[in-house]
C-alpha cells in the first residue's frame, strides 16, 4: 500500500520523511505518516523493526537523523504538554526508594514547573489516576513490591496523571496478568471516548483487532498503515514480517560500516 | 583520654565535611553510579595542582574552579570514552581517573617546589590540624569548618531547590526527558555539586578517604529505608555519626592496644564502614537478622500448621493422640521446633495436654479443619490441571496449604472426596 500523506497541520502526529540511524546504522528509514486523531493506533512489527525508536523520535528521546515531527503542526518541544509517555517498564530502576503514588506523581512535575514543589492538587490527580487503574490501596506501597502487572499499571497512572492529548506507550501489554490487561484495555477505551490519540507499541498480533482502530506495520518503514480492517491482512504481515526486507537490513549494515 | 576543644572542632569539621559529601553521595547511588564520585574525587588532584601552578598560592576559589572544570571534564571524558570506545563504563572510568590522577600527583610534585604544600596531605587530609588554621578574624573557627559547612549548605540549597528534577532524572530520564527536564543537564549539575564538594573536602579527608564519605553513608541509607526524602536525612545523620565515632575511636582505640592515637580520617572512613555492616545486619527490611527472623518464623509457622494437620487426620481416623517426639518424628521438624511451635499452639488455645499427649481444642479444630479442607482441595486442583502419582500430589499440597490466601481458599472451589479418596472436610 502506498502511503499519502496530505500531512495536516490537525494531526496530532505528523511525520516527515523521518530517518534514525544508531551509530550510523539505520534503525528507521524515511518515515512518512499522519497519525489520524482520536484513535487507538497500534505499532506492530518484528524485533528490531524500529517500533520504540519511532515513538522515541517523536518525542526528541533519540536523534533524527533527517526529517522532522510535528505535533499538531508545530514542533514537539512546545508542544510537550500536549504528550503523556509510558516506557517499557524494564526501563527503569524498580529498587529506587518510592512508592506508587511517588511515581505517579512524576507525571505532574511538567504542569509543576522547574524547582517548585508538588501541590496538593498534584497528589490529587495522581490518587485518581491510581483509581482509574485500580491501584488505590497500593499507593503507598514501595514499588519493588508491587508485580510486574501492578507497576505496568502504574505506569499507566502516571501517564494519565499528565492528562494529555496524545499518549504513546511502549509495550504497556508485554508480560502482564489478565487483571492488567483488562485494566489497560479499559483504560484505552476511555481515552479515546474522551477524544485522546493513543499510539501502543504493541507486540501481541492476536489482540490488535480487538483492541485497535488503526494500525501502523512497521519494520524500518512503514509497510502499510490505516485502518485495521482495511490494513491489518495476511498479506501485509507477511511483508512486515517475512523475508522480503532481508535486502534493506543487509543495506544498513553495509552503511554502518561505511 | 585527654578531651579539649581542639576534638570537638575535628568533630565538627568531619561531620559538616561527610554530610556535605551524603548529598551528592545520595544522588549518585541512586543513579547507581557510585564509581563516579570516586573518579572525581581523584581527578580533582590536577584541577588543584593547576590552579596552585597558575595562581602560585592556595586561594580556595582557584582551587574550586580548577578542580570543577577537571571534575566535568571527566564526566564528559567518561561518556564520550565510553561511546566511542565502545566499552562499558566501569573501564571508561578507569581510563580516565587513573590517567588524570597520576597527572595530577606529577603537577603536584611540581608545584610542591612552588607552593607550601605537602602531597601526602592532599591524599590523606590533615583534620588533626585542621584547627590550628585559622583567620586571625576567624572568630576562632577553623577555616575547615568554614569551608566544609559552606560547602554543605550549598548542597543542601541545590538538593532542595532541583530536589523533584534530581528524582525523576534518577528514577525514569526517559521520561524526565520528554517533560524537557534534561537528564544531561542535571548529571553535570550533579558533577559539579560532587567536584565542588571533593575539592571541599579534601584537605580534611585527603582525595582518597573522600569517596567513603560520598558511598557508603548513602549506601547504609540505601539499606534502612524506601523513601527518597528519607534517604538524603539518613544519609546525613549516619555520615555525623560516623564522623564523631570515629574521631573518638582513632584517639581511644589504639590506646587499648598501647598504641598512640590513629588518623582521625582513615578511621572516619573506616566508621562509616562500620555503620554499614551494622545496617546490613539489622536493618529492619532488609537486614539479615531480619531476614532470618522471617525465615524461623515462616519455619515455626508451617510447623503449627503441620501440627494442626496431623492432630486433625488422627481424629479423624480415631488413633491415638501423639507427644512431642512422636509428633516431631511425624512431621519431620526438630524436637526442639516441635517445642516452640506446641506452646505457641497452646497459648492461642489451639491445642490441649492431657499426660504427655496432645489434642485439638474446638479452636484448634476449625484451623486444622481449614486446613486439611486447602489441602484435600490443592490435590482435586493438581490432580485436575497437573496429573501426577499422589505421593507427588500430597508433598506439592503440602507446601501449597500454608501460602493459601483467602481469596485463593475461595476460588479453590468445593468437592466432597480427594484424588485418594479422603472426604474434604466442610467449611465450616
Amino acid at each position: 500500500m502506498k502511503i499519502e500523506a496530505g500531512h495536516s497541520p490537525t494531526s496530532p502526529v505528523s511525520i516527515h520523511d523521518l530517518t534514525v540511524a544508531y551509530h550510523r546504522k539505520p534503525v528507521l528509514w524515511d518515515v512518512d505518516l499522519d497519525i489520524p486523531e482520536g484513535k487507538l493506533i497500534a505499532i506492530v512489527g518484528p524485533n528490531g523493526a524500529g517500533k520504540s525508536t519511532l515513538i522515541k523520535a517523536v518525542m526528541d528521546l533519540v536523534p533524527k537523523a533527517s526529517g522532522k515531527v510535528m505535533i499538531y503542526g508545530k514542533s514537539f518541544k512546545k508542544q510537550r504538554k500536549l504528550v503523556a509517555y509510558v516506557p517499557q517498564r524494564e526501563s527503569v530502576d524498580w529498587d529506587f526508594p518510592i512508592d506508587a503514588l511517588g511515581v505517579v506523581v512524576m507525571g505532574r512535575y511538567n504542569k509543576i514547573g522547574w524547582c517548585k514543589s508538588v501541590r496538593k492538587r498534584d497528589t490529587q490527580a495522581a490518587m485518581e489516576a491510581l483509581d482509574r487503574v485500580g491501584m488505590t490501596d497500593y499507593a503507598h506501597r514501595q514499588i519493588s513490591q508491587l508485580s510486574g502487572g501492578q507497576q505496568q499499571r502504574v505506569f499507566l497512572a502516571r501517564a494519565l496523571a499528565q492528562d494529555s492529548t496524545i499518549y504513546f506507550m511502549d509495550e504497556p501489554f508485554a508480560s502482564v496478568d489478565a487483571a492488567t490487561e483488562k485494566a489497560i484495555v479499559k483504560v484505552l477505551r476511555d481515552l479515546r471516548s474522551s477524544g485522546k490519540t493513543v499510539v501502543v507499541v504493541h507486540h501481541d498480533l492476536q489482540t490488535v483487532r480487538e483492541y485497535f482502530d488503526h494500525v501502523i506495520l512497521l519494520n524500518m518503514r512503514v509497510v502499510a498503515h490505516g485502518p485495521v480492517d482495511e490494513v491489518f491482512t495476511d498479506a501485509n504481515l507477511k511483508k512486515t514480517y517475512g523475508g522480503r526486507l532481508t535486502l534493506l537490513s543487509e543495506a544498513a549494515d553495509r552503511l554502518a560500516r561505511h | 583520654m585527654m578531651w579539649s576543644e581542639i576534638d570537638t572542632w575535628i568533630i565538627v569539621i568531619g561531620a559538616l565535611c561527610a554530610a556535605g559529601c551524603a548529598i551528592p553521595g545520595t544522588i549518585l547511588v541512586l543513579r547507581r553510579m557510585s564509581l563516579m564520585g570516586d573518579a572525581i574525587s581523584h581527578t580533582v588532584l590536577p584541577g588543584i595542582a593547576i590552579a596552585f601552578l597558575v595562581t602560585g598560592s592556595r586561594d580556595p576559589m582557584a582551587m574550586l574552579i580548577g578542580a570543577v572544570v577537571v571534575g566535568l571534564l571527566t564526566a564528559f571524558l567518561v561518556q564520550a570514552i565510553q561511546s566511542l570506545g565502545k566499552v562499558e563504563v566501569g573501564a571508561s572510568m578507569g581510563i580516565v581517573f587513573t590517567v588524570l590522577f597520576a597527572f595530577g600527583l606529577v603537577l603536584m610534585r611540581q608545584a610542591v617546589d612552588h607552593v607550601d604544600i605537602d602531597p601526602d596531605c592532599v591524599l590523606y587530609g590533615s583534620i588533626e590540624l585542621a584547627w590550628f588554621d585559622q583567620d586571625p578574624d576567624g572568630l576562632g573557627i577553623p577555616r575547615g569548618a568554614i569551608v566544609n559547612g559552606v560547602m554543605l549548605l550549598a548542597n543542601l540549597i541545590v538538593m532542595l531547590l532541583f530536589y523533584k528534577e534530581f528524582k525523576i532524572t534518577s528514577f525514569d530520564p526517559a521520561l524526565a526527558k520528554s517533560q524537557g527536564i534534561h537528564p544531561s543537564f542535571m548529571h553535570y549539575l550533579l558533577m559539579t555539586m560532587t567536584a565542588a564538594t571533593a575539592v571541599a573536602a579534601f584537605e580534611t579527608v585527603g582525595s582518597i578517604l573522600v569517596v567513603a564519605m560520598f558511598i557508603v553513608p548513602p549506601a547504609t541509607a540505601y539499606l534502612l529505608t524506601n523513601r527518597y526524602g528519607m534517604m538524603f536525612i539518613l544519609a546525613i545523620g549516619l555520615s555525623i555519626l560516623a564522623a564523631a565515632l570515629g574521631h573518638v575511636s582513632a584517639i581511644t582505640v589504639p590506646t587499648w592496644f598501647g598504641f598512640s592515637g590513629t588518623s582521625t580520617a582513615g578511621a572516619m572512613a573506616v566508621a562509616t564502614g562500620f555503620l554499614f555492616i551494622c545496617a546490613w545486619v539489622a536493618s529492619p527490611s532488609q537486614g539479615v537478622l531480619a531476614k532470618l527472623w522471617h525465615r524461623a518464623s515462616m519455619r515455626l509457622r508451617v510447623i503449627r500448621e503441620d501440627i494442626l494437620g496431623v492432630l486433625w487426620r488422627l481424629e479423624e481416623r480415631g488413633q491415638q493422640q501423639l507427644d512431642a517426639l512422636q509428633l516431631s518424628e511425624a512431621i519431620g521438624a526438630t524436637r526442639w521446633m516441635v517445642l516452640v511451635a506446641l506452646r505457641g499452639l497452646q497459648k492461642k488455645d489451639s491445642i490441649a495436654r492431657e499426660d504427655a499427649h496432645w489434642s485439638l481444642t474446638e479452636r484448634g479444630r476449625i484451623r486444622a479443619t481449614k486446613l486439611v479442607r486447602a489441602h484435600r482441595l490443592w490435590e482435586i486442583y493438581l490432580d485436575k490441571h497437573f496429573p501426577q502419582d499422589s505421593h507427588q500430589l500430597h508433598q506439592s499440597a503440602e507446601r501449597l496449604e500454608h501460602v493459601t490466601t483467602p481469596s485463593m481458599y475461595s476460588s479453590l472451589g468445593d468437592a466432597k472426596e480427594d484424588p485418594h479418596g479422603s472426604r474434604v472436610p466442610g467449611d465450616e
